[in-house]
Protein backbone atom coordinates (compact mmCIF):
# COMPACT_ATOMS: atom_id res chain seq x y z
CA UNK A 1 0.00 0.00 0.00
CA UNK A 2 1.12 3.55 -0.77
CA UNK A 3 2.62 5.56 2.07
CA UNK A 4 0.36 8.31 3.28
CA UNK A 5 1.44 11.86 2.60
CA UNK A 6 -0.64 14.49 4.33
CA UNK A 7 -2.68 16.46 1.85
CA UNK A 8 -3.75 19.62 3.60
CA UNK A 9 -6.53 20.60 1.31
CA UNK A 10 -4.42 20.27 -1.83
CA UNK A 11 -7.48 19.78 -3.94
CA UNK A 12 -9.12 23.00 -2.90
CA UNK A 13 -6.03 25.23 -2.95
CA UNK A 14 -5.38 25.90 -6.64
CA UNK A 15 -9.01 26.57 -7.40
CA UNK A 16 -10.53 28.49 -4.58
CA UNK A 17 -9.61 30.68 -1.70
CA UNK A 18 -12.21 32.25 0.52
CA UNK A 19 -12.51 36.00 0.11
CA UNK A 20 -13.49 36.52 3.70
CA UNK A 21 -12.58 34.93 6.97
CA UNK A 22 -14.33 31.62 7.37
CA UNK A 23 -14.36 30.06 10.78
CA UNK A 24 -12.57 26.70 10.68
CA UNK A 25 -15.38 25.05 12.58
CA UNK A 26 -19.10 25.42 12.92
CA UNK A 27 -19.73 27.41 16.13
CA UNK A 28 -20.56 25.42 19.24
CA UNK A 29 -23.03 26.25 21.96
CA UNK A 30 -23.03 25.09 25.53
CA UNK A 31 -25.33 22.20 26.33
CA UNK A 32 -27.03 24.29 29.02
CA UNK A 33 -28.58 26.46 26.30
CA UNK A 34 -31.09 23.70 25.55
CA UNK A 35 -32.96 22.25 28.49
CA UNK A 36 -33.88 18.93 26.81
CA UNK A 37 -30.28 18.28 25.90
CA UNK A 38 -29.08 19.42 29.30
CA UNK A 39 -31.35 16.88 30.99
CA UNK A 40 -30.16 14.14 28.63
CA UNK A 41 -26.54 14.96 29.29
CA UNK A 42 -27.13 14.87 33.04
CA UNK A 43 -28.64 11.39 32.67
CA UNK A 44 -25.62 10.20 30.71
CA UNK A 45 -23.16 11.82 33.09
CA UNK A 46 -24.81 10.14 36.05
CA UNK A 47 -23.75 6.72 34.79
CA UNK A 48 -20.88 7.23 32.37
CA UNK A 49 -17.84 9.40 31.97
CA UNK A 50 -18.24 12.15 29.39
CA UNK A 51 -15.09 13.82 28.10
CA UNK A 52 -16.74 16.59 26.10
CA UNK A 53 -20.22 17.75 25.14
CA UNK A 54 -21.60 20.65 23.13
CA UNK A 55 -24.38 21.62 20.76
CA UNK A 56 -23.59 22.10 17.12
CA UNK A 57 -26.20 22.97 14.46
CA UNK A 58 -28.96 22.14 16.91
CA UNK A 59 -27.63 18.68 17.70
CA UNK A 60 -25.90 17.58 20.86
CA UNK A 61 -22.49 15.95 20.44
CA UNK A 62 -21.26 13.84 23.35
CA UNK A 63 -17.79 12.33 23.59
CA UNK A 64 -17.63 9.13 25.61
CA UNK A 65 -15.10 6.39 26.24
CA UNK A 66 -15.06 3.54 23.75
CA UNK A 67 -15.80 0.88 26.39
CA UNK A 68 -19.09 2.59 27.33
CA UNK A 69 -20.67 2.70 23.89
CA UNK A 70 -23.15 -0.14 24.43
CA UNK A 71 -24.22 1.20 27.82
CA UNK A 72 -24.67 4.76 26.61
CA UNK A 73 -26.72 3.71 23.60
CA UNK A 74 -28.83 1.42 25.78
CA UNK A 75 -29.48 4.31 28.14
CA UNK A 76 -30.41 6.58 25.26
CA UNK A 77 -32.72 4.02 23.76
CA UNK A 78 -34.47 2.71 26.86
CA UNK A 79 -34.67 5.77 29.08
CA UNK A 80 -34.08 8.89 27.02
CA UNK A 81 -36.38 8.00 24.10
CA UNK A 82 -33.70 8.10 21.41
CA UNK A 83 -35.21 5.11 19.68
CA UNK A 84 -33.45 5.23 16.33
CA UNK A 85 -29.85 4.81 15.29
CA UNK A 86 -29.99 6.62 11.99
CA UNK A 87 -26.33 6.42 11.09
CA UNK A 88 -23.02 5.18 12.36
CA UNK A 89 -19.58 4.92 10.90
CA UNK A 90 -15.97 5.86 11.53
CA UNK A 91 -13.62 8.68 10.58
CA UNK A 92 -9.98 8.05 9.74
CA UNK A 93 -7.73 10.26 11.88
CA UNK A 94 -4.75 7.92 11.61
CA UNK A 95 -2.45 10.48 10.03
CA UNK A 96 -3.24 13.10 12.64
CA UNK A 97 -3.33 11.17 15.90
CA UNK A 98 -3.31 7.47 14.97
CA UNK A 99 -6.95 7.09 16.00
CA UNK A 100 -10.36 6.34 14.58
CA UNK A 101 -13.37 8.39 15.56
CA UNK A 102 -16.61 6.42 15.76
CA UNK A 103 -19.92 8.24 15.71
CA UNK A 104 -23.47 7.10 16.41
CA UNK A 105 -26.21 9.43 15.18
CA UNK A 106 -29.36 9.02 17.30
CA UNK A 107 -32.87 10.32 16.68
CA UNK A 108 -35.73 10.77 19.10
CA UNK A 109 -39.09 11.04 17.39
CA UNK A 110 -40.81 11.98 20.63
CA UNK A 111 -38.44 14.77 21.59
CA UNK A 112 -37.70 15.75 17.99
CA UNK A 113 -34.01 15.87 18.81
CA UNK A 114 -30.84 14.36 17.44
CA UNK A 115 -27.82 13.37 19.48
CA UNK A 116 -24.43 12.30 18.19
CA UNK A 117 -22.35 10.01 20.37
CA UNK A 118 -18.67 10.07 19.52
CA UNK A 119 -15.67 8.15 20.75
CA UNK A 120 -12.06 7.54 19.80
CA UNK A 121 -10.41 4.15 19.43
CA UNK A 122 -6.81 3.24 18.79
CA UNK A 123 -5.71 1.79 15.49
CA UNK A 124 -6.42 -1.94 15.57
CA UNK A 125 -8.78 -1.75 18.54
CA UNK A 126 -12.22 -3.34 18.25
CA UNK A 127 -15.51 -1.79 19.39
CA UNK A 128 -18.48 -3.33 21.14
CA UNK A 129 -21.26 -4.16 18.73
CA UNK A 130 -24.58 -2.36 19.28
CA UNK A 131 -26.38 -4.70 16.91
CA UNK A 132 -28.38 -6.16 19.81
CA UNK A 133 -29.85 -2.72 20.46
CA UNK A 134 -30.36 -1.47 16.93
CA UNK A 135 -30.81 -3.75 13.95
CA UNK A 136 -29.60 -0.96 11.69
CA UNK A 137 -26.17 -1.36 13.24
CA UNK A 138 -25.92 -4.80 11.66
CA UNK A 139 -25.05 -3.56 8.20
CA UNK A 140 -23.46 -0.33 9.42
CA UNK A 141 -20.93 -2.23 11.49
CA UNK A 142 -20.22 -4.58 8.63
CA UNK A 143 -19.66 -1.57 6.39
CA UNK A 144 -17.38 -0.04 9.01
CA UNK A 145 -15.39 -3.25 9.05
CA UNK A 146 -15.31 -3.37 5.26
CA UNK A 147 -14.26 0.21 4.76
CA UNK A 148 -11.99 0.80 7.77
CA UNK A 149 -11.10 -2.63 9.14
CA UNK A 150 -12.66 -1.87 12.54
CA UNK A 151 -14.16 -5.01 14.00
CA UNK A 152 -17.25 -5.03 16.21
CA UNK A 153 -17.14 -7.55 19.07
CA UNK A 154 -20.33 -9.57 19.41
CA UNK A 155 -21.57 -8.95 15.91
CA UNK A 156 -23.36 -12.03 14.55
CA UNK A 157 -21.88 -11.90 11.03
CA UNK A 158 -18.68 -9.88 10.95
CA UNK A 159 -17.92 -10.02 7.24
CA UNK A 160 -17.41 -7.55 4.46
CA UNK A 161 -20.62 -6.08 3.09
CA UNK A 162 -19.68 -4.27 -0.14
CA UNK A 163 -16.31 -5.49 -1.28
CA UNK A 164 -15.73 -9.16 -2.20
CA UNK A 165 -14.84 -11.46 0.70
CA UNK A 166 -11.38 -12.10 -0.71
CA UNK A 167 -10.57 -8.40 -1.08
CA UNK A 168 -7.44 -7.04 0.51
CA UNK A 169 -7.35 -3.60 2.08
CA UNK A 170 -9.97 -1.24 3.40
CA UNK A 171 -10.97 1.34 0.79
CA UNK A 172 -12.10 4.23 2.99
CA UNK A 173 -8.79 4.51 4.79
CA UNK A 174 -7.04 7.66 3.73
CA UNK A 175 -3.94 5.64 2.86
CA UNK A 176 -5.91 3.66 0.28
CA UNK A 177 -5.30 5.02 -3.24
CA UNK A 178 -8.45 6.01 -5.13
CA UNK A 179 -7.51 4.04 -8.22
CA UNK A 180 -6.63 1.00 -6.19
CA UNK A 181 -3.41 -0.63 -5.10
CA UNK A 182 -1.60 -3.46 -6.88
CA UNK A 183 -4.09 -6.04 -5.61
CA UNK A 184 -7.13 -4.01 -6.72
CA UNK A 185 -5.69 -3.23 -10.15
CA UNK A 186 -5.31 -6.91 -11.03
CA UNK A 187 -8.15 -8.34 -8.95
CA UNK A 188 -10.49 -9.43 -11.75
CA UNK A 189 -7.67 -10.66 -14.01
CA UNK A 190 -6.04 -12.68 -11.23
CA UNK A 191 -9.32 -14.16 -10.11
CA UNK A 192 -10.69 -15.17 -13.51
CA UNK A 193 -7.66 -15.89 -15.65
CA UNK A 194 -4.85 -16.24 -13.16
CA UNK A 195 -1.73 -14.20 -12.65
CA UNK A 196 -0.09 -15.44 -15.85
CA UNK A 197 -2.72 -13.54 -17.87
CA UNK A 198 -1.49 -10.19 -16.63
CA UNK A 199 1.01 -9.84 -19.47
CA UNK A 200 -1.58 -10.65 -22.11
CA UNK A 201 -4.42 -8.49 -20.85
CA UNK A 202 -2.18 -5.64 -19.79
CA UNK A 203 -2.55 -2.93 -17.20
CA UNK A 204 -5.70 -0.87 -16.84
CA UNK A 205 -5.97 2.19 -19.04
CA UNK A 206 -6.86 4.87 -16.55
CA UNK A 207 -7.10 7.80 -18.96
CA UNK A 208 -10.17 7.33 -21.17
CA UNK A 209 -9.52 10.73 -22.79
CA UNK A 210 -6.17 9.60 -24.12
CA UNK A 211 -5.65 10.30 -27.83
CA UNK A 212 -2.80 8.61 -29.65
CA UNK A 213 -1.70 11.02 -32.36
CA UNK A 214 -0.04 8.33 -34.47
CA UNK A 215 -2.83 5.77 -34.28
CA UNK A 216 -5.03 6.55 -37.27
CA UNK A 217 -7.08 3.36 -36.84
CA UNK A 218 -8.84 4.40 -33.68
CA UNK A 219 -8.42 8.17 -33.47
CA UNK A 220 -9.36 10.98 -35.80
CA UNK A 221 -7.04 13.94 -35.74
CA UNK A 222 -7.76 17.61 -35.73
CA UNK A 223 -6.08 19.80 -38.28
CA UNK A 224 -4.42 17.07 -40.29
CA UNK A 225 -6.89 14.40 -41.22
CA UNK A 226 -5.62 11.22 -42.82
CA UNK A 227 -7.54 8.19 -44.09
CA UNK A 228 -8.15 5.40 -41.60
CA UNK A 229 -5.25 3.04 -41.24
CA UNK A 230 -2.61 5.36 -42.68
CA UNK A 231 0.83 4.89 -41.26
CA UNK A 232 1.91 8.21 -39.84
CA UNK A 233 5.61 8.72 -39.57
CA UNK A 234 5.51 11.97 -37.75
CA UNK A 235 6.83 14.26 -40.51
CA UNK A 236 3.47 15.25 -41.95
CA UNK A 237 3.08 18.86 -43.07
CA UNK A 238 2.07 21.36 -40.45
CA UNK A 239 -1.38 22.74 -40.87
CA UNK A 240 -2.60 25.75 -38.99
CA UNK A 241 -5.37 24.82 -36.57
CA UNK A 242 -8.25 27.22 -36.37
CA UNK A 243 -11.70 26.84 -34.95
CA UNK A 244 -12.83 30.21 -36.34
CA UNK A 245 -13.78 30.27 -39.99
CA UNK A 246 -12.26 33.06 -42.02
CA UNK A 247 -14.91 35.74 -42.36
CA UNK A 248 -17.37 33.66 -40.38
CA UNK A 249 -19.50 34.69 -37.49
CA UNK A 250 -17.30 35.40 -34.48
CA UNK A 251 -17.91 32.50 -32.13
CA UNK A 252 -14.71 31.43 -30.45
CA UNK A 253 -11.49 33.27 -29.83
CA UNK A 254 -8.93 32.14 -32.31
CA UNK A 255 -6.93 29.21 -31.07
CA UNK A 256 -3.36 30.28 -30.56
CA UNK A 257 -1.23 27.21 -30.79
CA UNK A 258 1.81 28.99 -29.39
CA UNK A 259 0.10 29.77 -26.11
CA UNK A 260 -1.39 26.31 -25.67
CA UNK A 261 -0.05 23.75 -23.24
CA UNK A 262 0.48 20.12 -24.12
CA UNK A 263 -0.23 17.79 -21.21
CA UNK A 264 2.03 14.78 -21.49
CA UNK A 265 1.45 13.25 -18.11
CA UNK A 266 -1.77 11.21 -18.29
CA UNK A 267 -2.06 11.26 -14.51
CA UNK A 268 -1.44 15.05 -14.28
CA UNK B 1 -31.36 -13.36 -51.37
CA UNK B 2 -31.41 -13.98 -55.03
CA UNK B 3 -34.98 -13.61 -56.12
CA UNK B 4 -36.23 -14.74 -59.46
CA UNK B 5 -39.17 -13.48 -61.28
CA UNK B 6 -41.83 -16.13 -60.91
CA UNK B 7 -44.99 -16.37 -62.78
CA UNK B 8 -47.28 -17.62 -60.13
CA UNK B 9 -49.93 -18.46 -62.64
CA UNK B 10 -47.66 -21.09 -64.20
CA UNK B 11 -45.80 -24.03 -62.69
CA UNK B 12 -48.61 -24.62 -60.26
CA UNK B 13 -47.86 -21.30 -58.51
CA UNK B 14 -44.71 -22.70 -56.95
CA UNK B 15 -42.82 -19.96 -55.07
CA UNK B 16 -39.09 -20.40 -55.42
CA UNK B 17 -36.37 -18.39 -53.75
CA UNK B 18 -32.75 -19.27 -54.37
CA UNK B 19 -30.17 -18.56 -51.72
CA UNK B 20 -27.05 -19.96 -50.13
CA UNK B 21 -26.76 -21.79 -46.85
CA UNK B 22 -24.73 -18.96 -45.36
CA UNK B 23 -27.31 -16.40 -46.20
CA UNK B 24 -30.30 -18.30 -44.94
CA UNK B 25 -28.55 -19.29 -41.73
CA UNK B 26 -27.39 -15.74 -41.13
CA UNK B 27 -30.83 -14.45 -42.03
CA UNK B 28 -32.23 -16.59 -39.27
CA UNK B 29 -29.55 -15.75 -36.77
CA UNK B 30 -29.55 -12.03 -37.33
CA UNK B 31 -33.31 -11.74 -37.15
CA UNK B 32 -33.73 -13.63 -33.91
CA UNK B 33 -31.04 -12.11 -31.71
CA UNK B 34 -32.20 -13.05 -28.27
CA UNK B 35 -30.54 -10.82 -25.75
CA UNK B 36 -29.51 -11.68 -22.23
CA UNK B 37 -31.11 -9.31 -19.74
CA UNK B 38 -28.03 -7.67 -18.31
CA UNK B 39 -28.89 -4.30 -16.81
CA UNK B 40 -26.11 -3.43 -14.40
CA UNK B 41 -26.80 0.28 -13.92
CA UNK B 42 -28.65 3.21 -15.46
CA UNK B 43 -27.94 1.96 -19.00
CA UNK B 44 -30.24 -0.90 -18.06
CA UNK B 45 -33.12 1.58 -17.96
CA UNK B 46 -32.39 2.62 -21.53
CA UNK B 47 -32.11 -1.04 -22.49
CA UNK B 48 -35.52 -1.70 -20.94
CA UNK B 49 -36.92 1.31 -22.79
CA UNK B 50 -35.55 -0.14 -26.01
CA UNK B 51 -37.41 -3.34 -25.30
CA UNK B 52 -40.67 -1.65 -24.39
CA UNK B 53 -43.45 -0.52 -26.69
CA UNK B 54 -42.14 2.87 -27.82
CA UNK B 55 -38.93 1.53 -29.33
CA UNK B 56 -40.02 -2.10 -29.53
CA UNK B 57 -37.14 -4.49 -29.94
CA UNK B 58 -39.53 -7.27 -30.87
CA UNK B 59 -39.61 -5.85 -34.38
CA UNK B 60 -36.00 -6.92 -34.79
CA UNK B 61 -36.65 -10.32 -33.30
CA UNK B 62 -34.69 -9.24 -30.25
CA UNK B 63 -36.39 -10.68 -27.22
CA UNK B 64 -34.85 -10.44 -23.77
CA UNK B 65 -34.22 -13.76 -22.10
CA UNK B 66 -33.50 -14.29 -18.45
CA UNK B 67 -31.19 -17.24 -19.06
CA UNK B 68 -27.80 -17.14 -20.78
CA UNK B 69 -28.49 -20.57 -22.23
CA UNK B 70 -31.28 -19.12 -24.36
CA UNK B 71 -29.46 -15.95 -25.35
CA UNK B 72 -27.36 -15.07 -28.40
CA UNK B 73 -26.21 -11.59 -27.50
CA UNK B 74 -25.16 -10.18 -24.17
CA UNK B 75 -25.86 -6.46 -23.84
CA UNK B 76 -23.64 -5.31 -20.98
CA UNK B 77 -25.64 -2.27 -19.90
CA UNK B 78 -23.90 -0.49 -17.06
CA UNK B 79 -20.98 -0.35 -14.68
CA UNK B 80 -19.15 -3.60 -14.19
CA UNK B 81 -17.68 -3.78 -10.71
CA UNK B 82 -14.72 -5.96 -9.88
CA UNK B 83 -16.87 -7.96 -7.53
CA UNK B 84 -19.20 -8.81 -10.39
CA UNK B 85 -16.50 -9.53 -12.98
CA UNK B 86 -16.35 -13.26 -12.32
CA UNK B 87 -20.09 -13.59 -12.81
CA UNK B 88 -20.11 -11.87 -16.19
CA UNK B 89 -17.43 -14.30 -17.30
CA UNK B 90 -19.46 -17.22 -16.01
CA UNK B 91 -22.62 -16.03 -17.77
CA UNK B 92 -20.69 -15.45 -20.98
CA UNK B 93 -19.34 -18.99 -20.81
CA UNK B 94 -22.85 -20.33 -20.31
CA UNK B 95 -24.10 -18.76 -23.53
CA UNK B 96 -24.18 -21.12 -26.47
CA UNK B 97 -22.23 -20.29 -29.59
CA UNK B 98 -22.59 -18.31 -31.75
CA UNK B 99 -22.64 -15.49 -29.22
CA UNK B 100 -22.03 -11.79 -29.39
CA UNK B 101 -21.42 -9.05 -26.86
CA UNK B 102 -22.53 -5.43 -27.03
CA UNK B 103 -20.82 -3.13 -24.56
CA UNK B 104 -23.34 -0.40 -23.87
CA UNK B 105 -22.31 2.97 -22.48
CA UNK B 106 -19.14 4.58 -21.21
CA UNK B 107 -18.87 2.49 -18.06
CA UNK B 108 -18.91 -0.80 -19.90
CA UNK B 109 -16.58 0.54 -22.58
CA UNK B 110 -13.83 2.08 -20.46
CA UNK B 111 -14.99 2.29 -16.86
CA UNK B 112 -16.36 5.73 -17.69
CA UNK B 113 -16.50 8.21 -14.87
CA UNK B 114 -15.74 5.52 -12.31
CA UNK B 115 -11.98 5.85 -12.37
CA UNK B 116 -11.79 4.04 -9.05
CA UNK B 117 -10.51 0.91 -7.37
CA UNK B 118 -13.77 -1.01 -7.57
CA UNK B 119 -14.70 -0.71 -11.25
CA UNK B 120 -13.47 -2.84 -14.13
CA UNK B 121 -11.91 -0.43 -16.62
CA UNK B 122 -13.74 -1.74 -19.66
CA UNK B 123 -15.68 -4.97 -19.94
CA UNK B 124 -13.32 -6.09 -22.72
CA UNK B 125 -10.79 -6.91 -20.03
CA UNK B 126 -13.00 -9.86 -19.15
CA UNK B 127 -14.91 -10.92 -22.27
CA UNK B 128 -14.45 -10.18 -25.99
CA UNK B 129 -16.71 -7.39 -27.24
CA UNK B 130 -18.18 -7.07 -30.73
CA UNK B 131 -19.71 -3.62 -30.52
CA UNK B 132 -19.09 -0.60 -28.33
CA UNK B 133 -21.91 1.91 -27.93
CA UNK B 134 -20.83 5.37 -26.80
CA UNK B 135 -22.95 7.50 -24.53
CA UNK B 136 -23.82 8.05 -20.90
CA UNK B 137 -26.33 6.57 -21.14
CA UNK B 138 -26.87 5.83 -24.85
CA UNK B 139 -30.35 6.60 -26.09
CA UNK B 140 -32.54 3.65 -27.06
CA UNK B 141 -32.01 4.72 -30.67
CA UNK B 142 -28.30 4.08 -30.21
CA UNK B 143 -28.95 0.60 -28.93
CA UNK B 144 -31.37 -0.06 -31.80
CA UNK B 145 -28.74 1.11 -34.25
CA UNK B 146 -26.18 -1.03 -32.48
CA UNK B 147 -28.36 -4.11 -32.83
CA UNK B 148 -28.83 -3.30 -36.50
CA UNK B 149 -25.07 -2.98 -36.93
CA UNK B 150 -24.63 -6.32 -35.22
CA UNK B 151 -27.17 -7.84 -37.59
CA UNK B 152 -25.16 -6.39 -40.47
CA UNK B 153 -22.00 -7.90 -39.02
CA UNK B 154 -23.63 -11.30 -38.67
CA UNK B 155 -24.93 -11.21 -42.22
CA UNK B 156 -21.55 -10.20 -43.60
CA UNK B 157 -19.81 -13.25 -42.16
CA UNK B 158 -19.96 -16.83 -43.28
CA UNK B 159 -22.32 -18.87 -41.18
CA UNK B 160 -19.96 -21.81 -40.78
CA UNK B 161 -17.03 -19.96 -39.32
CA UNK B 162 -18.92 -16.89 -38.20
CA UNK B 163 -17.53 -17.51 -34.75
CA UNK B 164 -13.85 -17.36 -35.18
CA UNK B 165 -12.42 -17.90 -31.75
CA UNK B 166 -12.80 -14.47 -30.20
CA UNK B 167 -10.63 -14.61 -27.17
CA UNK B 168 -8.80 -12.19 -25.06
CA UNK B 169 -5.96 -14.56 -24.56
Amino acid sequence: MRAYTPKDNVQAKPYYTDRFYVAPQVPKQAVESDEVFAADLEAIKAKFEVSDAYIQVGQMVVYIHAKDNYGVLELLKDELQYTQLTEMSAIDWLAKENKFEIFYQMLSMNKRKRVRIKMFIENGQAVNSVEKLFRSADWSEREMFDMFGIEANGHPFMKRILMPYDWQGHPLLKTYPLQGDEFAAWYEVDKIYGKEARDIIGPELRDPARVDRYDSDRFARLGHEVPKGTVITGDEPKIEQSYQEEGGVFMIKKFDKESSVVIDDPQR
Amino acid sequence: MAQHKINYTQDGGLPVALTSIDKIVNWGRSNSLWALTYGLACCGIEMMASGASRFDFDRYGTIFRASPRQADVMIVAGTLTKKHAEFIKRLYDQMTEPRWVISMGSCANTGGMFNTYATVQGVDRIIPVDLYLPGCAPRPETLQYGVMLLQKKIRANKAGNAQKPKRLM
